[in-house]
């Protein structure tokens, strides 16, 4: 968890392979990331579902032919088992009956769904969730959230979520790290972080205005924007 | 003033050549990763429907019109000296070696070209091509490899049907309505348009410009930032950079194939 900027995505896409740290090193699964060649880290993916901020689903197939993506590409499976699995997926997200609604067709949170029945199409050890509550009603919010939890369990996967949505995270994560700056600042249960009296972590997990993180952009005074003198009586 | 000047010559310079090289660097990667195509062809003949379909009735029509407008105004030059008879091997000659690759480059840079970069450089902005990424699919092998086939393969048909459909349209106006001898029109044809030297060299310009123009559109959108200013600025550079490689390599290449 982390305000906008702090490097919660970043961090998600180092752990992807996608970035190169500009020091030290990422060691997903026993294996240092960023040292993995092209068809090592294709390996290291298969591992891997990543659920994307606004989906990023194929916009030319429907949800059906993207959840079904990534098995006619890694396996060989013959079709009549693929629309059993993606069927399967969709069920799993509650969409199948949408299954051949395309991505314009459906809502954003929808749309997420399927993103995240592509995600999980695999089956795969570690899925990691970029924002995937942001810009949902409260009713996607909290089905999306169930679902994480749900699905994670089921899969007895690994699940890394990335958000700054403190009532949802804390209802489905084991343990939380809070980033600022690009760096961890605190970290526990999310009870502990629920109490904790670290400035940080305080001022987010109670939405304050005031605390280390600035509302204003630093810089210079308003004062000195507006050419009025301080102190002077005027 | 003077040593700022070069700097900046010298930064221009050590960008362009970085450029160069890393677009190089990319058509080459593309060319290495066309070996999976071999076992999924079907990605490629999709490509190709969708390229070489969307390019047809604009190839076909301007063919058409550039064909009639050539065979009158063929008809009215050759008639200053009594030569009308050699309509037909005017047009054939003009259409093969030079308009047919020409102007169907340009049109498929316009329709198709365009196509391509505002496609791939919207998968971009959608985080399309980082997803697939994440999914273990190579993006370039996936993605840009069969569409760089698809337009490599549709260019060479496209120009042959405008050759064919211009020809057909400078008989309708020089033949059919102005009333040139039709056994002439053929004939002299026939005799005057070698397979190899005229159609042959017309053919290998269409593949030049087919592999340059697509691999220019999907540089482009490949490149492109994800925001709408880039993704329309790559639409744009696509047809400025590839119209302009097609009149430099038909220069080149005319020069080359036609040179006494």
């Amino acid at each position: 968890m982390g305000g906008s900027g702090s490097g919660k995505t970043t961090v998600l896409r180092l752990i992807g392979g996608q970035l190169r740290p500009s020091s030290g090193s990422v060691n997903v699964d026993g294996q240092i990331v960023h040292t993995l060649g092209t068809d090592e880290l294709y390996q290291l993916r298969r591992k891997m579902g990543m659920l994307f901020q606004h989906g990023a689903l194929f916009t030319d197939l429907t949800a059906f032919e993207n959840v079904a993506f990534p098995l006619r590409e890694h396996t060989d499976l013959n079709e009549e088992l693929i629309r059993t699995l993606v069927l399967m997926k969709l069920h799993a997200v509650g969409l199948r009956n949408a299954a051949q609604l395309k991505p314009a067709e459906i809502s954003g949170g929808m749309g997420r769904r399927v993103a995240l029945a592509r995600a999980i199409a695999l089956d795969p050890e570690l899925i990691m969730y970029d924002e995937p509550f942001a810009g949902l009603d409260p009713i996607s919010m909290g089905v999306t959230a169930n679902l994480i939890r749900n699905l994670n369990d089921a899969l007895g996967s690994t699940s890394i979520l990335v958000s700054h949505d403190v009532k949802e995270c804390f209802a489905i994560a084991d343990y939380v790290y809070f980033l600022s700056s690009g760096k961890i600042v605190a970290h526990g249960t999310p009870a502990e972080m629920a109490v904790s009296t670290h400035p940080y972590v305080k001022q987010f997990v109670n939405a304050e205005a005031d605390g280390p993180v600035p509302f204003h952009y630093p810089g210079k005074s308003l004062a000195d924007d507006l050419g009025l003198q301080t102190g002077g009586g005027r | 003033m003077i040593a700022r000047f070069l700097a900046a010559i010298g930064a221009w310079l050590r960008r362009s050549v970085q450029d160069l090289g890393f677009a190089v660097r990319s058509f080459f990667i593309i060319i290495a990763s066309s070996g999976g195509l071999w076992r999924r062809p079907r990605l490629v003949i999709e490509q190709l429907f969708f390229i070489g379909n969307r390019s047809l009735v604009i190839t076909a029509v301007s063919g058409l019109f550039v064909g009639m407008v050539l065979g009158l105004q063929g008809y009215y030059t050759l008639t200053t000296y009594g030569a009308e008879q050699s309509l037909g091997l005017l047009v054939a000659l003009s259409l093969t070696r030079e308009l047919g690759p020409v102007v169907t480059a340009l049109l498929f840079a316009g329709r198709a070209g365009t196509s391509l970069t505002a496609e791939i450089g919207l998968m971009k902005a959608g985080e399309q091509l980082s997803a697939m990424e994440m999914m273990a699919v190579n993006p370039i092998q996936r993605v840009l490899a069969p569409r760089f086939w698809a337009g490599v393969i549709a260019m060479p048909i496209l120009g042959a049907i405008f050759t064919a459909v211009g020809i057909v349209g400078s008989y309708l106006v020089g033949v059919v309505l102005i009333g040139v001898d039709e056994g002439s029109f053929w004939s002299q044809m026939q005799g005057g348009v070698d397979v190899w030297k005229e159609v042959g060299n017309g053919t290998i310009k269409s593949l030049v410009f087919g592999i340059a123009v697509t691999f220019i559109a999907l540089f482009q959108g490949y490149q492109a930032q994800p925001t709408p200013e880039d993704v329309s600025g790559a639409t744009t550079r696509t047809v400025v950079i590839s119209s302009l490689m097609v009149w430099w390599l038909d220069f080149m290449m005319t020069a080359l194939m036609f040179s006494k």
